[in-house]
This record gives C-alpha cells, sequence and structure tokens, in this order.
C-alpha cells in the first residue's frame, strides 16, 4: 500500500506508468549494452584482465585522459562561472549571439571541432605562430588535448549554472554589502555557497564528456605512444586488430574509474548541498 | 492502466524495430573502404551501362565507404554486403574467419584479386630542401617525417612494411636490422597522423615535417587541391605493392539471390573499361598495355608485395601490429 499512499499525494497522475516508462527506457539504452560489455570481458580470466588493463600504453593512457580531462573540466569551471555570471547579470549589445555561440561546441561535429583547433594551434597557425616563438607548443602535444577537451566541456559548465545564477536574487548581494561584507566576502560566503553545487554539476558533467571524447581529440593529439595517447584511441587501436575483448577490457576500465570519480563528485555535492541546505540545494544542482 | 502500459510499450519497441530495419532496394550492395569513393563512383555507372547492355536489367549498385576494419566489421555483424572491396587482405582475411568469405577468394579473380594497385611514395617541399631520395635519408636525424598512425591505419601499415621490406633487402639486412631502421624513422615522426587525409593536411596545410609518405594515388588529389608547385614526389629506390582485394560475400549472395550480379560487378573491374578507369583515379592498372599508355603517370618503381616479403598479411600483421609486436617493441626499448 505504499505505491497507493505515495501515489495518491502526486499532483499528476501516472507513476506507475512513468516509472514503467523509465526503467524500460533507462534498461534499452543504457543497461543493455553496459551489460553486454561486462558480458563480453567476463570471457577473460581476472588475470588476462589485468594484464591488458595494467600495461604500460594503457597506464599512461589513463594518465593522459583523466589528467587532461581533470584539466579542462577545472578551466571550464573557473571561467564557464565568469561566462554564465556575465549572461546573465549585465546585458549589452551583442548578448543573445554570444549565448548562442555558447552552445556550439554542443552541435559541431566533434572531428570538425578538432581538426579546426589543430590548425589554429599548429606552428603555422594563427593562434600557434604566437605560442612558438615562446617555446609553447601546443598542437601534437598534450596540452592540445586539453585545449580540445576545454572546448568540448564548456556548454555544461554555463549552460547549468545560468539557471542557478538567474534565482540568486541581486538584492542579497546588496544586503551582504550592507551588513559589511567585503566583495570577496560576498562572493566566497554569500554568492558561492548557493552556486557551487551546479558547478560542481557542471564540472561533472564537462569531466565526463572529455573522458569519453575521441573525435576531435585524435586530430590535435599527435597520437604518440606514452605520451599523447588517450584511451579511447587504445580501444580503437584494438579494435583495429579485430581484438574486441581487449577493447572491451580497456572500456570496462574506464567506465569503473569514470564510475568511481563520479560517484565521489556526487557524494561531495550531496555533502555541498546539506550543508547550505538554505540555498536550493539539491534541486538548484540538478540532483545526483 | 497496465494495458495502457502495454500497448506503449508496444508502440515503442514497434519504433524501434522500424528504425532498424533497411529497407532492401535490390540490386548491389558494396562495402569498401574510405578513399574508393571516388573510384567507385566513377566505376558504377560503367558498371551499369555495361549490365544493360548485356544483360538488359537496370539495377542499382549501393555503396558504403568508411575505415577499412570498420566496415568488415559491419558486415560481419550483418550489414548486407553482396561485395567487399577493400584496401588490405587482412581485413577480407577478417570475413574469411567469420565464415562469410571464400578460403581461396584471392584465386577466385586474377592478380590476387586485386583488380588495381598502388604503392607508397615520399611527398617532400618544393626544391626538396633536405635532399631526400630514398628511405635512407628519411631515418636521418633532423628530418621530420609524417605518416598516418602505423598501427591503427592502413596507409600506416603499409608505410611501415616499406620501410621494413627496404631495411631487409639492404647488404646484411635481416629483422634486427630492419626493427631498428624502422625505429629510426619513428623517432623522426612528430606525430602520428589520425588518417591518410590528416597526415595530407598536417604536411601540406600545417606545414610540419620534411617529407610526408603517402599512396601514389593521393600525389595527385594532393596536386588538385594545392597546386603542383607546391611539393615535389619522390619515388624510392624500393617501396611496398599496395594491393585492393575484392570478394563475393558467399553468404550474402547466397541469400539474396545476387550472385550473377555480384560476379559481373567484380569481374568487370578487370575489363578494359574498369582498368582505364582505374587509371584515370590515379590507380595502377594490372592490364601491362594500359600502364604503358599511362606511363608519365606511373613512372617504372622497384616493389615487393606483402605476400613476397612477409609470407602475406596473416603473418605481417600479428607480427608487427597486434599487441606486443615489432611497433610496440620499438617503443617499449625507450
Amino acid at each position: 500500500m505504499f505505491v497507493t499512499a505515495a501515489y495518491r499525494r502526486q499532483v499528476l497522475p501516472g507513476f506507475g506508468l512513468s516509472l514503467g516508462c523509465t526503467l524500460v527506457y533507462l534498461s534499452l539504452l543504457i543497461l543493455l549494452p553496459l551489460s553486454g560489455l561486462a558480458f563480453k570481458a567476463s570471457n577473460l580470466t581476472l588475470g588476462e584482465f589485468w594484464a591488458i588493463a595494467s600495461g604500460e600504453r594503457a597506464m599512461a593512457s589513463y594518465r593522459v585522459t583523466f589528467g587532461a580531462s581533470v584539466l579542462a573540466a577545472t578551466i571550464n569551471a573557473v571561467f564557464g562561472l565568469i561566462v554564465a555570471w556575465v549572461l546573465v547579470r549585465y546585458s549589452f549589445p551583442g548578448k543573445r549571439a554570444i549565448d548562442a555561440l555558447v552552445d556550439l561546441p554542443f552541435a559541431l561535429p566533434t572531428a570538425v571541432a578538432g581538426i579546426t583547433l589543430a590548425t589554429l594551434y599548429a606552428g603555422n597557425g594563427w593562434i600557434g605562430k604566437h605560442l612558438e616563438p615562446w617555446g609553447i607548443k601546443v598542437a601534437f602535444t598534450p596540452v592540445g588535448i586539453v585545449v580540445a577537451l576545454t572546448f568540448i566541456g564548456l556548454p555544461f559548465v554555463v549552460r547549468t549554472l545560468q539557471p542557478v545564477i538567474e534565482d540568486i536574487e541581486p538584492e542579497v548581494e546588496e544586503a551582504a554589502a550592507s551588513l559589511g561584507a567585503s566583495r570577496l566576502q560576498t562572493f566566497t560566503r554569500v554568492l558561492l555557497p548557493g552556486i557551487f553545487p551546479a558547478l560542481l554539476t557542471g564540472f561533472t558533467l564537462a569531466f565526463s564528456r572529455s573522458i569519453g571524447e575521441y573525435g576531435s581529440v585524435i586530430f590535435i593529439a599527435g597520437n604518440m605512444p606514452l605520451i599523447s595517447e588517450i584511451t579511447p584511441l587504445l580501444i580503437i587501436s584494438k579494435l583495429e586488430q579485430y581484438d574486441v575483448i581487449g577493447a572491451t577490457a580497456l572500456a570496462v576500465v574506464m567506465l569503473l574509474i569514470s564510475f568511481v570519480l563520479l560517484l565521489s563528485v556526487n557524494a561531495l555535492q550531496w555533502w555541498a548541498a546539506n550543508r547550505h541546505s538554505g540555498h536550493g540545494g539539491r534541486g538548484a544542482g540538478r540532483g545526483a | 492502466m497496465f494495458r495502457k502500459f502495454r500497448s506503449l510499450l508496444a508502440g515503442f519497441f514497434a519504433m524501434l524495430f522500424a528504425t532498424a530495419a533497411i529497407a532492401d532496394g535490390g540490386g548491389l550492395l558494396n562495402v569498401s573502404y574510405d578513399v574508393a569513393r571516388d573510384f567507385y563512383k566513377d566505376y558504377n555507372p560503367l558498371f551499369l551501362k555495361h549490365w544493360k547492355a548485356v544483360a538488359g536489367e537496370t539495377v542499382e549498385v549501393r555503396q558504403s565507404h568508411a575505415g577499412s576494419s570498420k566496415q568488415v566489421r559491419a558486415v560481419a555483424d550483418g550489414l548486407e554486403a553482396d561485395v567487399v572491396t577493400m584496401n588490405q587482405a587482412s581485413d577480407v582475411d577478417f570475413l574469411v574467419d567469420k565464415g562469410l568469405v571464400a578460403k581461396d577468394y584471392a584465386r577466385k579473380f586474377p592478380n590476387n584479386a586485386s583488380p588495381y594497385t598502388s604503392t607508397m611514395i615520399f611527398i617532400v617541399r618544393k626544391g626538396n630542401p633536405k635532399a631526400i631520395r630514398d628511405w635512407g635519408d628519411v631515418v636521418k636525424p633532423g628530418v621530420q617525417v609524417i605518416l598516418p598512425h602505423p598501427k591503427n591505419t592502413g596507409n600506416g601499415r603499409y608505410s611501415y612494411l616499406a620501410a621494413w621490406g627496404f631495411a631487409l633487402r639492404q647488404a646484411g639486412g635481416n629483422e634486427r636490422t630492419a626493427q631498428d631502421f624502422v625505429g629510426r624513422l619513428l623517432k623522426n615522426a612528430p606525430l602520428f597522423a589520425a588518417g591518410g587525409r590528416d597526415a595530407t593536411t598536417t604536411f601540406m596545410q600545417r606545414r610540419i615535417g620534411d617529407v610526408l609518405i603517402s599512396f601514389e594515388s593521393e600525389a595527385e588529389l594532393i596536386a588538385r587541391e594545392f597546386g603542383k608547385g607546391e611539393f615535389e614526389i619522390v619515388y624510392p629506390s624500393l617501396s611496398v605493392l599496395t594491393e585492393f582485394p575484392v570478394a563475393i560475400v558467399e553468404r550474402v549472395v547466397d541469400k539474396r539471390g545476387t550472385r550473377k550480379l555480384a560476379q559481373a560487378y567484380l569481374d568487370y573491374l578487370w575489363s578494359a573499361v574498369g582498368q582505364e578507369n582505374a587509371a584515370q583515379n590515379y590507380l595502377r592498372p594490372r592490364d601491362p598495355a594500359l600502364l604503358k599508355k599511362y606511363a608519365a603517370q606511373f613512372p617504372p618503381i622497384k616493389t615487393f608485395t606483402v605476400d613476397e616479403m612477409f609470407g602475406g598479411w596473416s603473418k605481417a600483421f600479428p607480427t608487427h601490429f597486434k599487441d606486443g609486436g615489432t611497433f610496440d617493441q620499438i617503443y617499449q626499448q625507450k
């Protein structure tokens, strides 16, 4: 009778139907492919699995993939916050155009992004030729991977933050100021706690997107073994050898690391939301 | 409510299957590698005209192009290709292993079932400032070489094997000296391009590197795109003969009843018309008379096949490109 009780309290009817739909949909789209992956990987013994997962090049590729993803998501967290703040709080000519521009990395085929970035940042490119005299090489180095992932991840942070910043009344800042808070205090003690859960969500989304990114990265990375090989490239490399099981093993490792990382970010978010439950909490941060 | 849910579910599945089903329009499906697009775009109308004349039928040939190993995986997973036209025997071998293509496919057509060939050559900057004449110049310190990923791409693998075979044929050459030679070549590569076209862009447009290793057939495309005066073609003293095997997918033609059409489609590649089309697409025709006619386009070059030098792709692939193969060994030595 618990279900009926829960069902009766809802304004809209159809709890059973929508839950059923959710379960079928998630099973078909996510659980089925993932269990296929696990099933395929179970063809390997633990020793074989470990040998593939902990190979020298595999280990180097995890460092490159996860390192570049964290860096890119961090850069986006900082600059995405600034972009979102400007787009919400100020009005200026061309604001709509800039707002639309933010979504571009969503829409652009990632290979196009990769080729364009590689051309721009190559030694004779528009940006690369100004960096080269300083000894800074971006294209075809791990730095290039960070650049590509930063491009890909930007909209996730901005679009997550915008509605939350819109919800903060400017009066809150005025109240803080009138109570004697400095600008820094207003930001760190009054605004940031409200924004933080959403910022973390944006960071997580950008980070997860980056881990799986392949199309843009391979064109700018240079793909040198042990230096600039991302894990998705190694997976493709296994597939090129028709070694589906080996590819699956690497995929499972990525999945596990990602899952653990996402889970810990979600735990952090939950903690942050509870600590400042007065400022929106789960709803504002789009929840877990 | 449960009934409603069930009908919704049924509707959902119906939609899913409708999307998955691919309409069978009759005719042939030719599943091919990426850069064969231009070749078959020209070839298909020629064949259709021929087929209409001899059989009086109007048929349709559908094309599918992508990376070759992706393509054969799709065929193995159920993409109903009547014929496959590939750029490396190891890809067709995969379909043989899956029981889709006959074991002796290479003998079902002339010339190792490869209607045309190409070879790996060098493209250097105008005036050849680094004086690159042969493989020995490419591995010199201070020379930068651009090539696609030797482990993950077909043309990268051909480049790798070309250098390996050259080193083997030198005086005192053996597997050890060859590995050392290729190691020096790879050390001169500042990056591994994602694919053949990406390597070309990196060399021509981004102006990275002193020499690009590429298919002879690609050089003409580069000339069309970037202008003839921008670069020079250098033919090494020895290179690999790249073969492009074609095969009938037995299981599919039996099921769809398209064997006769598929056979005719591939046979016609060796006809005068088919061979001329190859030459016009800068692929070396098998017909010696035509090769002579297009001699200006195809200067003589000494080549070896993968079969002669490495005992076939089924040996070369695991030795060099599987995990733990010579490519991986070169990077683990460092």
